[in-house]
């Protein structure tokens, strides 16, 4: 398979950093190569918060994906941000209730997911991130959809076990949205 | 014959740098005696400062390390922590704790770290030949100070053991003076006990030795002996300003 | 070899500290490595070590030369502004004769800078960084596994010749994630007669200090000191080369900026250009010799590099100026692109009458 470039991209506290986590971990869980580079400030949280995953079957250069051939965009001001930026024949997986309008590239593949809808509804109102992955996984198949409980029960530390089907529900709701 | 008096174990057979009437000599005879007399020659590992006891490594005959100007008890602090069964001490000018090293001084305090202090305070840099300590006195006449120094311009002495004693932190902190046979005695008697603190894991011990500097003073020894009662004391009083192991004892 | 972990290139650098038995860290919070304070504080407690936040970063490295000084592998970490705080007592270090491992997460600068990722302490690295004539060894590490590698070569080097080492990272190798496999071996044990461990039965005391009135004594003491750096010299340069086989063209990049120029080489091998890199991996003792062979058939040099162009008169003198060298950089938290390099690379082609 070719190298993913992948960026994932919310305001902080929206768990773009998690989700890029949860790719990074599948990966290595596949062997594959991979690395996971967050943008980080001085701001904690509400600032805007992304990371580059690349995931390939070569020893990855360099870490940072300024032209994603997957973008996760989880609000307005990142969509707008980074769609300029994908390279031609980019999937765009986004979150469609909090992002209104597509802009006019007709070169991407635009894929809405109205996620924070979704996961209001399921009462997972902090998942929505997790939404969009299972969504990207079911578009893109960068990495195995089998895996994903190996993944969360690894990823998600055992004092928040509770978490690890929630999070399951998530993926699962995306990937057969 | 009876010996009645020799050079303690822990010095080494070397002469003095000092001046003429300087008593740091006295200091360190009274840092080895204690040594001596807890039996920990062997355990101790001593940090010189940057001043006139830089060379302290050359008359301490236990483990020494000489520190950078002001951070003698932050690497007393590594040192500690790297061997917390070690007696370890640190024997600084004012100029090196109360100034370049106050941050280090403070907070090495504040954490109880379990070492000693040696403090000697004679109010001036003797090193580099006389300069306005941050323990001058007001209206004292150094080589920076030339017309007194003017608290108006460069502020006033600090009292570290006062200021110090106002933190939790520290276990024991006392000054001293060396300027005649009974001060000599009672020094000895709280340098003993800052060493006798840490052997019982009791914390951070700190003696302020008031200090006499004839030569950058300029004046005779005995007439800088007497200037230690007449004006430095009367800023900086002889006492105890903390002692945590007596308050347990009270309590 | 240790099961894979993903861990951030931070976290790599305080794991592969304890397992290469470092017990002590003494350091002071500073963006963007304070994830190593955080790893150690945590760990620390647990393993019967120490981990103690200082006042300062001056406090810190004073702390470790104590620390080194009783015998014990220690570190402490912090990124640029700090590591100017701390050249006084790496002075010291170097100057005593002590090992000790210091991380530099480097961020932009000059003065407060930035936060973002740089390479702009490589001459404070390579050339000491504190007063004196000294030298840190200086590796430079470009993955996450790689930061756990050099973390345990630092310390065996360190204490195998005595002489301070540091670790140059950056932000961004610092704050990535990548799977890591932790070193298993037991730490290698070296002979400390100089520690200070109290006298004991010892027939002398040991003194630690770099302070000689006498010229004749310390012209002596740097004199031996740099026998030993010309060891070094001879036995530790490391360096990768990619691509060079039959290359015309050669970019010189470690770090993160290697990882770039990894891409762009690629990219321009794919149009015909006949270009390779060689990335050194200690920055000091630089890899003077393979630059050297290198310019015996490469045409050019590109240094690409994350500051104002540093490294760039370490290949000219390693070169010896016999071929034309170009500067690929950016500065100030930027990192150049994959395509900047590129063009880099199309344009030293160029230049140098390269084929297509």
């Amino acid at each position: 398979m070719k190298t993913a470039n992948i960026l994932i991209a919310g305001f902080g506290g929206q768990g773009a950093l998690f989700a890029g986590k949860f790719l990074a971990y599948s990966a290595m869980l596949e062997g594959r190569e991979l690395s996971w580079l967050p943008s980080y400030g001085p701001e904690m949280r509400g600032g805007t918060a992304n990371c580059s995953v690349i995931i390939s079957d070569s020893p990855v250069g360099t870490p940072i994906v300024s032209h994603p051939d997957i973008l996760i965009a989880m609000n307005k001001p990142s969509f707008d941000k980074y769609v300029p930026e994908c390279v031609p024949g980019a999937k765009v997986i986004y979150d469609s209730t909090l992002i209104d309008s597509p802009c006019d590239r007709d070169d991407v593949e635009f894929i809405p997911v109205p996620a924070t809808e979704l996961a209001r509804g399921l009462n997972i109102a902090s998942l929505s991130n997790i939404i969009l992955v299972g969504k990207m996984l079911k578009e893109t198949g960068v990495i195995n959809y089998e895996n994903v409980p190996t993944v969360l029960s690894k990823l998600i530390p055992a004092k928040k076990a509770a978490m690890i089907e929630l999070n399951q529900l998530a993926v699962k709701t995306g990937y057969e949205y | 014959m009876a010996v009645v008096f020799e050079k303690p174990k822990s010095l080494l057979d070397a002469p003095l740098h000092y001046c003429p009437g300087c008593t740091h000599g006295i200091i360190h005879r009274l840092v080895a005696e204690a040594i001596d007399s807890l039996g920990i020659q062997g355990e101790t590992i001593g940090v010189a400062p940057v001043g006139c006891a830089v060379f302290a490594y050359n008359y301490f005959d236990v483990d020494m390390i000489e520190a950078a100007h002001g951070r003698a008890p932050a690497v007393a602090t590594g040192i500690k922590r790297a061997n917390p069964s070690k007696v370890v001490f640190s024997y600084q000018g004012d100029g090196d704790l109360a100034s370049i090293g106050m941050a280090e001084t403070v907070h090495s305090a504040a954490r109880n770290e379990n070492i000693t202090i040696i403090f000697v305070n004679n109010a001036i840099y003797g090193m580099t030949g006389g300069q306005m300590a941050p323990t001058s006195l007001p209206g004292q006449v150094t080589q920076t100070s030339p017309y007194g120094r003017d608290t108006s311009h460069c502020g006033w002495p600090v009292r570290v053991s006062e200021l110090l004693a106002t933190l939790e932190g520290p276990c024991y902190i006392e000054r001293v003076a060396v300027n005649n046979p009974a001060n000599v005695r009672k020094a000895g008697k709280a340098i003993k006990k800052a060493f006798e603190n840490q052997i019982n894991k009791k914390g951070f011990s700190f003696v302020e030795v008031i200090s006499a500097c004839p030569t950058n003073w300029g004046m005779t020894p005995d007439k800088a002996l007497e200037w230690i009662d007449e004006a430095m004391i009367p800023y900086y009083p002889l006492g105890v300003y903390k002692d945590r192991t007596a308050e347990e004892e009270k309590a | 070899m240790a099961e894979k972990v993903l861990m951030k290139g931070n976290e790599a650098i305080a794991e592969a500290a304890i397992k290469a038995g470092c017990r002590h860290y003494f350091g002071y919070p500073i963006t963007p490595q304070t994830e190593i304070a955080a790893y150690m504080a945590k760990r620390m407690p647990k393993i019967g070590g120490c981990f103690l936040q200082a006042e300062s970063e001056i406090a810190a490295i004073n702390m470790i030369y104590g620390c080194s000084a009783a015998g014990k592998r220690c570190m402490t970490s912090s990124s640029s502004p700090g590591i100017s705080l701390k050249g006084e007592g790496i002075s010291y270090l170097a100057g005593s004769d002590l090992p000790a491992v210091i991380v530099n997460v480097q961020r932009g600068g000059p003065g407060l800078g930035g936060i973002q990722p740089s390479q702009s302490d490589y001459f404070q690295a390579t050339r000491g960084g504190g007063h004196g004539d000294y030298h840190l060894i200086v590796l430079a590490p470009a993955t996450v596994q790689e930061m756990a590698d050099m973390t345990g070569l630092a310390f065996d080097l360190s204490d195998k010749y005595r002489i301070p080492a540091m670790i140059l990272a950056d932000g961004t190798i610092g704050q990535m994630m990548e799977p890591v496999a932790m070193p298993e071996t037991e730490p290698t044990q070296y002979e400390k007669p100089y520690a200070l461990t109290g006298k004991g039965n010892r027939d002398h005391h040991n003194v630690i200090t770099s302070l000689s009135l006498a010229p004749e004594e310390l012209e002596q003491w740097n004199v031996s000191r740099y026998e030993r750096y010309a060891v070094v010299e001879a036995n530790e340069a490391r360096c990768e080369e990619f691509m060079m086989e039959d290359a015309e063209i050669c970019v010189v990049a470690f770090g993160i900026a290697s990882r770039v120029s990894r891409n762009a080489v690629r990219a321009a091998r794919e149009k015909g250009i006949k270009v390779g890199m060689i990335r050194p991996i200690t920055l000091w003792p630089f890899p003077k010799e393979a630059l050297n062979k290198a310019a015996d058939k490469c045409k050019a040099f590109i240094s690409v590099e994350l500051s104002m162009g540093q490294m760039i008169e370490d290949v000219k003198l390693s070169t010896e100026c016999r071929r034309p060298v170009s500067l690929c950089s950016r500065a100030g938290g930027m990192i150049p692109s994959p395509e900047e390099v590129l063009a880099a690379i199309e344009a030293a082609n160029e230049q140098n009458g390269g084929n297509r």
